[in-house]
């Protein structure tokens, strides 16, 4: 257990509140994004959330420190988020089913942006990306920006959800999105690229509409 | 090194999240940047990528209400209460 960890445990099993605001500050956010991959609805997150700290408290004397403390927390949740889920019959992300040896895909780019078979380079840019420094919703990151990312993230499948709101979004390690999720890192490497891969499309889409 | 061993811009859109997270051997990453320092247009792709991953960083408005954070200091109190007097 790193001693960060174990100032926490100890602390909270000593009751102390401070502690515990501190803990539920730093990742009420993350615990609520995640949730929302499952449950879809925020108020139902806000429950899962407030669900899975009370979880935390209730075994925090069984917890061992075999996995740090912010990766139990994440497990508490999945568990929770994912028997709310199945309540209210969602379909469950199960990434650990995802095979990316088996699954093809579909290109990050469209075919037709690139040259024929026939042509000089064939596969190389027929229609290149341009540059996006020049657009100023993007710079300042406008709130429709942020709106169009967040509808593009919306759309994917779950699994691809999963995947990117934990990494891009909470900034896990690539490490700790396995562990958690029980995946490989193969299978969360191409989760992660489908899913970047969509984002920029849409983006795409929406700075050249802008233009 | 002859034309066969170059990546196609088509396959450079594929290896992006490999190449960010570092996941590819020494000679690919060679390869790679080798293709790389000829064409604009997978360097601009490479640059899109990373501007997608930094936009993608910016939705983290999410928080739990006060309300939430209220219930919850006033479980941690009850939890706290169960806890001693069951001891």
């Amino acid at each position: 257990m790193s001693s960060e960890d174990q100032r926490v445990i100890t602390a909270l099993r000593s009751g102390d509140e401070d502690a515990f605001a501190v803990l539920v500050e730093r990742y009420s956010g993350q615990l609520q994004r995640l949730a929302y991959v499952y449950v879809k609805d925020r108020h139902v997150a806000e429950e899962v959330v407030q669900e899975t700290w009370i979880g935390l408290l209730q075994s925090i004397h069984r917890f061992e420190g075999r996995s740090s403390l912010k990766t139990w927390l994440f497990r508490i949740l999945l568990n929770v988020a994912r028997s709310r889920a199945r309540k209210e019959s969602r379909t469950i992300p199960f990434s650990s089913l995802f095979d990316a040896s088996k699954d093809a895909g579909e290109p990050s780019v469209d075919a037709d942006r690139f040259q024929p078979a026939s042509a000089r380079w064939p596969d190389h840019w027929a229609t290149p990306p341009s540059q996006w420094h020049q657009n100023p919703e993007l710079q300042a990151v406008s709130s429709e920006t942020r709106a169009h990312v967040k509808a593009a993230i919306d759309t994917l499948p779950d699994n691809q959800r999963e995947v990117i709101t934990l990494r891009d979004i909470d900034g896990l390690t690539s490490l700790e999105v396995c562990n958690l999720l029980t995946i490989s890192d193969t299978n969360q490497r191409v989760l992660l690229h489908r899913a970047r891969g969509k984002v920029r499309k849409a983006l795409e889409t929406y700075v050249g509409e802008a233009r | 090194m002859g034309i066969e061993d170059e990546i196609t811009c088509k396959e450079i859109v594929e290896l992006v999240t490999d190449y960010l997270e570092s996941a590819m051997s020494e000679p690919d990453r060679a390869r790679f940047d080798r293709h790389l320092s000829t064409c604009r247009g997978c360097v601009i792709y490479l640059e899109q990528m990373r501007e997608t991953i930094r936009l993608t960083g910016t939705l983290t408005e999410d928080s739990l209400s006060l309300v939430a954070k209220s219930n919850l200091m006033s479980a941690f109190h009850d939890w706290k209460r169960e806890a001693t007097s069951s001891t």
